[in-house]
């Protein structure tokens, strides 16, 4: 049997059978990541040894001693900080650092006893909608080499799709977990904003960030949000969530009625999307369910509301990149002025600056009326629209991406056309409402995914009616992917798992 | 649209630098994205709220005990140029 093909909680049953150790798990994962890999290029850093140090420890462990999900394994996507392993935000800037503490979600992790695979690809500082602003690499799409996992959160969604991981974390700004799910045929789930702690999470905009979990199917995201939500002294905006979601049940949507937003379907999406998304609405009247249009008609404005919003937070938080304390710095400056000056334009990627910059002209002097506060009242309007819609409807619900999986290159040249990518996703983070996206059906032999949004703190009810739709929809999971073609000696020879690094390696005060 | 002084005002306050091509190209991108977002301009907002978050929460309070930190060693662990347990940076100016 390939255990690399289960969920999370196949694997926590196969482990509490004693069917297979943790160390036969990870093991067999780290086979599976070194036969793919190189063509996917999900992974930045493989901690194999620590996750088989990690692995044995369980082993040993007698089975009444160990916690419900001990054993099992996750990847992350690296934007988190994980106490003495790199962590980059894919950036050269943060080439190096190791954080000397835990991001809340992995101390959350590892006390419920999961193991590490390693860090994932993403766009740099998670800033992008393909993960192709990676300062090193360019992660691909399981379901075809040829084009992008979506982003920024493309390492986690393409490691799960290609069943290099059971599940993974990724964080969501402005569709960051969402878009890369539907794109890559997985779920993808943000949470309410506030559901779960931001502390180690590297900082890109502060009001709309949140962390979530990619996950095989909808019980394995609502089994990683409960582990990881909470109420968390380190991050004031957090309130975690009124009770734990549980295992999501429903088996149908009797009498709930689904909004379906006017302004986010029809000829905002290319027509294969719109014709699985079609289905999708078909699938909620079997279930039992009620589907009704509702106009929210400023939405419209989410993505020029957010390309003020977020890159103005942006330039504010990434300000703390200065090569003083951490990270890259210039080895030639005269003065403090040019070691800032430079350090910032070698070690940011374009993307990044560009939305530094727009950030600092839209908060500089004589601007910041004209489209800073005019961005926060948009973002009122959006909210208004989405409470006045949970007074009809239980769940909204639109595609989660305008299109399928666009190839390397497509909308490289043209940051507008990326930024529109996310027209679906942004004014739900506007909003800090939960959603998640489900597989829905293919377009072109391409996945195409279903956003699904609840109120806000909705998360069991939201998971709940996602569980009955893929019950009911049973899209296909696995992307032709072959391992022959892998020349696993090849691959394993160019990407040698990185060694586990601690903090007492490297020399205090060098 | 920008202009190229303020491209390169707006620069100077980011503490960024562009070479002349990269200087051009960023003055046409960010024109484009600043007249897309332009559009919210269009919009009555008079009388509207802004919104900063969008969960309100106010005056999150907790007791003011002293809890075990970062040392110091640890806390300058990461640092490019670190002595006696202190950050070195050039001269100012």
């Amino acid at each position: 049997m390939d255990v690399t093909g289960l969920t999370a909680w196949g694997c926590r049953e196969l482990l509490a059978k004693r069917e297979v150790s943790a160390t036969e798990l990870v093991r067999a994962y780290l086979e599976r990541i070194y036969r793919v890999d190189g063509r996917i290029q999900a992974y930045l850093l493989v901690d194999a040894e620590g996750a088989l140090a990690a692995a044995s420890a369980v082993d040993a462990k007698a089975p009444g001693e160990r916690l419900p999900w001990e054993g099992v394994p996750i990847a992350l996507k690296d934007i988190l900080c994980v106490k003495g392993v790199e962590t980059t935000c894919a950036s050269r800037i943060l080439k190096g650092y190791r954080p000397p503490y835990d991001a809340t979600v992995v101390a959350k992790l590892r006390e419920a006893g999961l193991i590490f695979l390693g860090k994932l690809n993403l766009d740099e500082f998670a800033m992008g909608s393909s993960t192709e602003n990676s300062a090193f690499q360019v992660t691909r799409n399981p379901w075809d080499l040829e084009r992008v996992p979506g982003g920024s959160s493309g390492g986690s969604a393409a490691c799960v799709a290609a069943s290099e991981a059971p599940w993974a974390l990724g964080s969501d700004t402005g569709g960051s977990i969402r878009q890369p799910a539907s794109l890559c045929g997985v779920v993808g789930l943000k949470p309410s904003y506030g559901a779960v702690s931001r502390y180690g999470l590297v900082a890109f905009a502060s009001s709309l960030d949140q962390i979530g979990p990619l996950t095989r199917d909808v019980r394995d995201a609502a089994a990683l949000l409960d582990l990881i939500a909470g109420r968390d002294p380190r991050d004031s905006t957090s309130v975690g969530l009124a009770e734990p979601v549980g295992v999501p049940d429903w088996g149908g949507l009797d009498g709930l009625r689904f909004g379906v937003i006017t302004e986010l379907g029809g000829e905002a999406c290319e027509p294969g999307v719109q014709e699985v998304f079609s289905t999708a609405v078909d699938a909620i009247g079997n279930l039992g369910g009620m589907c009704e249009e509702v106009s929210l008609p400023s939405v419209t404005r989410g993505v020029a509301a957010y390309y003020i919003i977020a890159p103005s937070e942006a330039s504010s938080n990434l300000a703390r990149f200065d090569g003083v304390r951490y990270g890259y710095r210039t080895p030639q400056a005269g003065d403090l002025y040019e070691m800032y000056v430079r350090t910032r334009s070698e070690g940011f990627g374009a993307e990044v600056k560009r939305r530094i910059m727009i950030g600092t002209y839209a908060l500089s002097a004589g601007y910041y009326e004209a489209y800073y506060a005019q961005a926060q009242r948009t973002r009122t309007l959006i909210r208004n629209d989405f409470a006045r819609a949970f007074e009809r409807f239980d769940f909204l619900i639109s595609p989660t991406s305008p299109t399928v999986a666009f190839t390397v290159g497509e909308r490289t040249a043209d940051p507008l056309a990326m930024y529109l990518s996310d027209l679906c996703t942004i004014p739900v983070n506007l909003a800090g409402l939960p959603a998640v996206s489900i597989p829905a059906g293919f377009s072109a032999g391409l996945p195409v995914g279903l956003q699904i949004i609840g109120p806000h703190f909705s998360e069991k009810r939201l998971l709940g009616a996602a569980h009955a739709l893929e019950q009911y929809l049973k899209v296909e999971r696995v992307p032709p992917l072959s391992e022959e073609a892998a020349g696993s000696a090849a691959s394993r020879a160019t990407r040698e798992p990185a060694a586990r690094v601690t903090l007492e390696d490297r020399e205090v005060g060098g | 649209m920008i202009s190229r002084e303020e491209v390169e005002h707006v620069a100077r306050l980011a503490r960024l630098h562009f070479a002349e091509e990269e200087l051009v190209r960023l003055q046409s991108e960010l024109g484009r994205i600043i007249s897309y977002v332009e559009q919210l301009a269009e919009l009555d907002l008079s009388g509207v709220e802004g919104t900063s978050h969008a969960v309100a929460l106010k005056n999150v309070m907790r007791p003011d005990e002293p809890a075990p930190g970062l040392n110091q060693a640890e806390a300058t662990v990461n640092g490019p140029v670190v002595e006696r347990g202190q950050f070195v940076v050039p001269r100012i100016g």
